[in-house]
């Protein structure tokens, strides 16, 4: 992996709060761009508030941040939410399909209500973005089908087509493979090696092995403070804070 | 074990008693339904014919004839009142359960509920001054300005707690792939609430099928065939009404039939809106 790639996130000093809750503490990071970025630490450590102020969707839950994050250069406060977010996909723990749309609908929903394309574009990018996601072979013959007529594994690359079908450049997974068999999380994790190549991945997970199998660098999270940040390989043989070592040995966790 | 099976036994009886004090409370409740039922179809069959679903009345003193005009009649009253009534309620039912958690929100709940325990002839009398008076007659559009109204809070209170049984990770998924809120609501939550507010809609129009008093101020009643909104119209209940306080026995055994008629009509409906829920569970 080359040293010098460009950074396509950077936080800067971020404080996120709750109301009174301060959850995240001073955390800055960089992202680069085309690998994928771990982040690890145990529950209730800030992870997943931290992916979610990337594309903002931390202000649903009500809450506020301090500091910055840029996307290329640029705050993302400066970025329109529903640009950013569609700029950002995200992709969430429980599989969750519109349960309202078939496989056809799912997959172009983010295009459709955005009024890009038309029905007849449509049909490429379903194909595309199912490809992408690893699921074309298994639907193809049934995209009229309910989306809930998947299993968890497919439903879940289902949700990854439709945040790819937006054409998006960060790719943000919320413990995407924590509700899935080993199967299905074995087939999400080759996914996310395929998928770097083409966007910017960060992923939470509470699967050390699953960080130390699939990510280029990784970000280690407790209660609310980012801890360490660096290169897997590195972070897993010689961590560089006592913390670090404790969680990754499994002395709390 | 003489001990416990002296205790067990006990417990089977008292089990048994129960279930059976049960099922008695089920078929008590559910007797009177099949007793109106049997009743007014025994006392009006000798009116139900074809003609009584095609004709209009007939002239004091001729037998015969029908009410075609009060079925048309009711239909049309149903279907102005859903004109009225479903926007407002529909559109309060997203507000309160998307924006609602706040002082006014909690003030429109309050009022709505106030409104769904108003007596309908009180609403027929709003309805008569709001809309009578100033076109100076009585009009199928003011009944069903009454209807939508009584309509209203139902309509509205379904709405809003079948918005708020859709689960958050559909709207964040839809806030995620850059879909606009107000296009989540319209497009992603909606549709999915759409079977359960489609129940809320049909219990709403069996209540307004089932209304007399506010029609009574409103669209009056019409012994002919009209069509027009702008003019007074027949409908069931009225015609029920009017034929059963009649001197005439013919004119009361059509008052039996058109009861007959109009409960099957309200227990059909129920019967829709129990299929419309079943499927959700596939």
């Amino acid at each position: 992996m080359t040293p010098a790639e460009h950074i396509k996130i950077e936080a800067k000093e971020v404080n996120t709060f709750f109301g009174k809750n301060h959850v995240l503490k001073d955390v800055s990071l960089s992202i680069p761009e085309h690998r994928v970025t771990a982040i690890i630490g145990p529950s209730g450590c800030g992870k997943s508030t931290f992916l979610r102020s990337i594309n903002r969707m931390h202000e649903i839950a009500g809450g506020t941040m301090e500091g910055s994050i840029t996307l290329d250069h640029i705050d993302i406060f400066d970025i329109d939410p529903v640009t950013l977010r569609r700029r950002v996909g995200m992709v969430f723990q429980k599989p969750n399909p519109f349960p309202t749309m078939s496989i056809f609908e799912n997959v172009c929903i983010g295009l459709k209500l955005n009024g890009i394309g038309n029905r007849k574009t449509y049909g490429e990018v379903v194909e595309q973005s199912l490809r992408r996601a690893a699921l074309w072979d298994e639907v193809k013959d049934s995209l009229s089908k309910s989306g809930m007529s998947l299993s968890g594994g497919q439903q879940q690359r289902l949700c990854i087509a439709r945040a790819l079908a937006v054409d998006p450049e960060v790719l943000l997974m919320d413990e995407p493979a924590s509700a899935l068999d080993p199967i299905a999380t074995s087939k999400i994790e080759e996914l996310i090696y395929e998928l770097k190549q083409q966007y910017t991945i960060v992923i939470v997970t509470h699967n050390m092995q699953q960080a130390a199998r699939i990510s280029d660098t990784t970000a280690f999270f407790y209660l609310g403070e980012l801890i360490e940040f660096d290169e897997t390989k590195a972070m897993f043989t010689t961590p560089k804070r006592k913390q670090t070592e404790d969680y990754i040995t499994g002395r709390f966790g | 074990m003489p001990a416990k099976s002296r205790t067990y036994g006990w417990r089977r009886f008292k089990n048994s008693t129960m279930f059976m004090l049960s099922v008695a409370s089920v078929l008590l409740a559910i007797a009177p339904l099949f007793l109106i039922t049997f009743y007014t179809l025994s006392r009006g069959i000798g009116a139900i014919n074809l003609d009584f679903f095609t004709q209009m009345p007939k002239p004091v003193g001729e037998s015969g004839g029908g009410m075609a005009n009060a079925i048309a009649g009711t239909g049309i009253l149903i279907g102005l009142g859903c004109l009225f009534g479903l926007p407002v309620g529909i559109s309060s039912g997203i507000y309160l359960a998307e924006y609602g958690d706040n002082p006014f929100g909690r003030t429109v709940r309050f009022l709505t509920d106030v409104l769904s325990g108003a007596p309908s002839i009180v609403v027929g009398v709003v309805a008569y001054v709001i809309v009578v008076l100033p076109m100076k007659h009585f009009s199928a559009l003011a009944g069903g300005v009454a209807l939508g109204i009584l309509m209203i809070p139902t309509i509205t209170r379904t709405t809003e707690e079948m918005i708020r049984l859709v689960p958050q990770s559909f709207r964040e998924a839809s806030l995620a792939l850059g879909i606009p809120v107000w296009k989540t609501t319209l497009r992603i939550v909606l549709p999915t609430a759409l079977k359960g507010i489609t129940t809320g809609i049909l219990l709403s129009i069996a209540r307004a099928a089932g209304e007399t008093a506010p029609l009574l101020f409103t669209a009056l009643g019409n012994r002919f065939w009209s069509t027009s909104i702008m003019q007074p119209i027949a409908s069931l209940t009225v015609f029920i009404y009017d034929y059963a306080k009649a001197p005439f026995e013919d004119w009361n055994r059509q008052a039996w039939a058109a009861s007959f008629i109009l409960i099957t009509l309200i227990v059909a409906l129920s019967a829709l809106f129990r299929f419309v829920t079943r499927s959700r569970t596939s």
